[in-house]
């Protein structure tokens, strides 16, 4: 009878992470995602590095800015197809970085085009702290 | 005990289908303007065909140049719509672009090549720069106006 109840419970446990897992952060904020970057980098963010990582090619055609925009706290456009982009900082646009899922996504696609590789934890961090600084 | 339990999983599981993390419960029109719509038109489906939307969707990661790969549910989704909703019994377009069909190219025979190339419009692809209700599928001629 514990046997299964323990058994019952771990599997319950189970179930409810991996049902955390899969749901989306929207309920994070800014500062959750770069702390998590941060933890992940195990150094400290680099504003500074960050809006030089954003703002340079990296021997590829397209930077971040090259669609964001080199102070993305205005509507930026695709470079390819024109297509507005509304403000990437937090401060000019607050529903941005508050999703863990969809700024994964994000990442993923857009740091192959820039970069050709996936973006480090520390990558990350440094963008991140460069557009929390930026206010409209 | 257990009740409380189950209750708590399945409002999880249900305020799951709300989100693109379980597609099967999406509208997929909001999910295709939410995940296709963000780089470009959100192009309504009956401008390819389905063999076209089917060899697009198949290679997200190197699409046109860029990489537009999306989490395999919400690809299979959106690939099983849009090969639905696609314009049957078209012919194929060069390289699966929209503006290489036969149709797009007879439509906007009469625009000066310099046009598609005006920072405020930039690429044939950016339909909604003239076509205001491109967005909603929308193309009728009277709604277009070109930016200089």
């Amino acid at each position: 009878m514990i046997k299964s109840y323990l058994a019952f419970t771990t599997a319950v446990s189970m179930a409810l992470a991996l049902v955390a897992a899969a749901s989306p952060a929207q309920s994070a904020t800014p500062s959750d995602l770069l702390a998590g970057y941060a933890a992940h980098a195990a150094r400290a963010p680099d504003a500074h590095q960050g809006k030089s990582f954003f703002t340079t090619p990296h021997g590829r055609e397209w930077a971040c800015a090259s669609c964001h925009g080199p102070r993305p706290v205005i509507e930026g456009r695709h470079a390819a197809t024109g297509k507005p982009i509304q403000p990437l900082a937090p401060g000019a646009n607050p529903v941005r970085f508050t999703d863990a899922d969809k700024v994964e996504k994000w990442f993923r696609r857009n740091c192959g085009d820039v970069v050709g590789r996936a973006c480090t934890a520390a990558e990350k961090a440094d963008v991140l702290a460069w557009l929390i600084t930026l206010k409209p | 005990m257990t009740l409380t339990v189950a209750a708590c999983l399945f409002a999880a599981a249900s305020a799951r289908a709300v989100t693109t993390q379980d597609p099967a419960g999406a509208d997929p029109t909001a999910l295709y303007r939410q995940e296709c719509g963000a780089c470009h038109a959100a192009f309504a489906p009956r401008l390819l065909p389905p063999a076209s939307w089917e060899a697009l969707m198949a290679n997200l990661p190197r699409h046109f140049g860029t990489d537009a790969s999306l989490d395999p549910p919400v690809q299979k989704r959106l690939a099983a719509w849009l090969a639905n909703q696609g314009a049957a019994g078209r012919a194929r377009p060069e390289g699966d672009r929209i503006t290489q069909s036969a149709w797009f190219r007879h439509e906007h025979s009469e625009l000066a090549a310099g046009i598609w190339s005006r920072p405020s419009i930039k690429s044939p692809s950016n339909c909604a720069a003239c076509h205001r209700g491109a967005d909603s599928g929308v193309f009728d001629e009277h709604d277009v106006r070109i930016p200089r």
